[in-house]
């Protein structure tokens, strides 16, 4: 991560001597350094909890990546000896299969791929929107401004659940879909935080000293304002990933999700729901890694918020 | 009050403007007509059937006469369940779901409140790290898991009560969907309620309310409680437009004859007007719930006027 003095070398230095005063007084001895970034690393690395859960994180997205490769199972392969099997070592299905006789571990791995990969992009999404959203309504300020909340206002107290639903019938559930509509939706925080921030920092020396030189309006958003907003937004966006794959999961668990032959893990909670009795193994799997993310990502999210906020040190 | 109450009127007007007209015209856009059958209709009929519902007016026109007949309450017939307006089957719904989403936000105070005032006051206790790992685990494991988990244990595997179904909104049946919709805003009002809580023990009026003598109970009770209720009073809007979001699988999973299973099935059947006339229909409970939210919290905070 970048830390403000890395980004604006020296110009704060120059601005705020006094000139004309050939001997300056010693500015006192701000101690050794540290810059932001590595001052967080170190206090994250103090919580256990969240350095476990970022393990644990680290572990899961790798099984869900390569672990398909490893399997002797196919997605949609269906082992004709072996319906609704629970876990055993016969045909090396150590999670049992479905009522169709397709092996859950497989199907959990790839399920956690398209939810993993939904909660990437669509945070991306969101962060891109958001970020710019709030950077440009800050910066320029006055009637834009006001005119920008206002809309984010408005947009926050739509049922955006239903809207994005309303989206996959008319348009057909497919995955590209549930990227954009989530992220579109889950942007309006991140504006509002990274508006608050612009706000406070577009008052500030480095910002004049950038306009004096006449660095362009775009640029000082994207070189010197939006860099500077990124502790808030970290914090945030580890609170928007689990938010994201749990909207997929819920929209998949109703069955407006993605559809065969991909999975998630939604469509196999709720198929795991619909043969809960005769074979619970086929909910619990897919609960667990679901629960187990979500559990990991709010730990980590907490543990980043106490390292980055400046009013816990 | 009276001005702050007209403005947020004034301000939920394009708000409900903006859901109705993206649903119609999203809705206009979709692929396929409402009357794409196993059967193909002959061409006379089709055009029959598409003046009988306006639809071969000009789009502008329609959207009009739509607006109108929302003002009337009325959201058109539904597509798949023939003999049904929407507004019926949406009073046919709602009161299930308004006893189902009522009992879980009641719950959900009634229980959240007092496990969050308990974790503040026995702040780093071992009481307060169970508090706060039952809520962690109530905001990490989503209903839609809780739910079948609770109809398995206590429906089937125990048979204390019915895993599903109405029955007339006999109490028993009752039990599980409202607490497996309440868990999750328990656990939130939990959390909020103790981080507000220990924030106003820490302040000067409880300090001196302290220092004038007043006993642990009365400084409490009397002192702490309402200053500290005001996060989770605000909090409110969002955990009831939470707790319709949840109703709608919480329906689905229990088999609950509520609004959100017309959705559902609406959505899943393509059975446009449905759909939209819920979305609608949601839309306005939201918005409404958020303004009488909003209010009651400036009729709480005395340092909230808004007559300016």
């Amino acid at each position: 991560m970048t830390s403000h003095t890395s980004t604006h070398d020296g110009f704060e230095d120059r601005h705020d001597r006094p000139a004309g005063n050939p001997n300056p007084p010693p500015e006192p001895d701000p101690g050794p350094g540290e810059s932001l970034g590595r001052e967080a690393w170190r206090r994250l690395r103090q919580n256990h909890a969240a350095m476990f859960s970022l393990g644990l994180l680290v572990v899961i997205t790798i099984a869900c990546v390569a672990g398909p490769w490893l399997s002797p199972w196919g997605l949609a392969d269906v082992d004709w000896n072996a319906f609704g099997v629970p876990p055993t070592l016969e045909g090396m299905h150590l999670l049992g299969t479905d009522a169709n006789g397709r092996d859950l571990l497989t199907r959990t791995l790839y399920g956690g791929r398209v939810s993993l990969s939904v909660a990437l992009v669509a945070t991306v999404v969101s962060l891109v929107i958001g970020v710019l959203y709030g950077a440009i309504s800050g910066y320029v300020g006055g009637r834009t401004d006001n005119l920008m909340m206002r809309f984010v206002d408005i947009m926050y107290s739509l049922p955006f659940m239903f809207l994005v639903i309303l989206l996959m019938v008319v348009f057909g559930r497919n995955i590209f879909l549930i990227y954009a509509a989530i992220g579109a939706v889950e942007w309006l925080d991140m504006a509002r935080i990274v508006r608050g921030q612009t706000l406070a920092l577009k008052r500030r020396e480095f910002i004049e000293a950038a306009h004096a030189l006449g660095v362009k309006d775009s640029r000082i958003i994207t070189r010197h304002l939006i860099p500077n907003t990124l502790g808030p937004v970290i914090i945030y966006v580890t609170l928007t990933v689990p938010k994201v794959i749990l909207l997929e999961s819920f929209l998949s668990f109703l069955g407006l999700g993605v559809q065969e032959p991909l999975t998630s893990w939604g469509v196999l909670i709720s198929e795991g729901t619909d043969q809960m009795q005769s074979a619970p193994w086929m909910l619990l799997v897919p609960a667990v890694c679901l629960a187990l993310t979500l559990f990991c990502l709010n730990f980590l999210g907490d543990g980043l918020r106490d390292a980055l906020d400046p009013r816990t040190r | 009050m009276l001005t702050y109450t007209a403005k947020r009127l004034a301000m939920a007007i394009p708000t409900l403007l903006i859901v109705i007209t993206v649903s119609f015209f999203l809705m206009r856009v979709a692929p396929g007509g409402p009357f794409d059958g196993e059967r193909q209709l002959p061409p006379e009929i089709e055009n029959n059937l598409r003046a009988a519902y306006h639809l071969d007016e000009p789009l502008p026109m329609q959207y009009l006469r739509y607006m109108g007949n929302l003002l009337q309450g009325d959201f058109g017939p539904s597509f798949k369940y023939k003999d049904f307006s929407v507004t019926q089957l949406i009073l046919q719904g709602f009161p299930v779901s308004l006893e189902l989403g009522g009992l879980a936000i009641g719950l959900a105070l009634i229980i959240g409140l007092p496990l969050g005032v308990i974790a503040a006051l026995r702040r780093n206790s071992t009481v307060d790290y169970m508090v706060m790992g039952i809520a962690l685990g109530g905001i990490a494991v989503p209903n839609f898991v809780i739910a079948p988990i609770l109809a398995l244990v206590f429906g089937v595997l125990l048979a204390w009560l019915p895993a599903g179904g109405w029955n007339g909104g006999a109490l028993p049946n009752l039990v599980l969907p409202v607490i497996a919709l309440a868990i999750q805003q328990i656990a939130y009002i939990a959390r909020m309620m103790r981080a507000s809580m220990i924030e106003t023990l820490g302040s000067h009026f409880i300090r001196t309310a302290r220092a004038k003598g007043l006993s642990e109970r009365q400084v409490i009770w009397r002192h702490a409680l309402r200053p500290s209720m005001l996060p989770v009073i605000s909090y409110l809007g969002p955990a009831i437009a939470g707790i319709i979001t949840g109703s709608v699988v919480i329906e689905q999973i229990f088999g609950l004859p509520g609004i959100g299973r017309y959705f559902v099935q609406g959505a899943l059947n393509r059975d446009y007007t449905l759909v939209m006339g819920t979305v609608v229909f949601y839309g306005v409970l939201i918005v409404l719930m958020n303004l009488v939210v909003d209010l009651l919290y400036s009729a709480l905070d005395p340092q909230i006027r808004y007559d300016d």
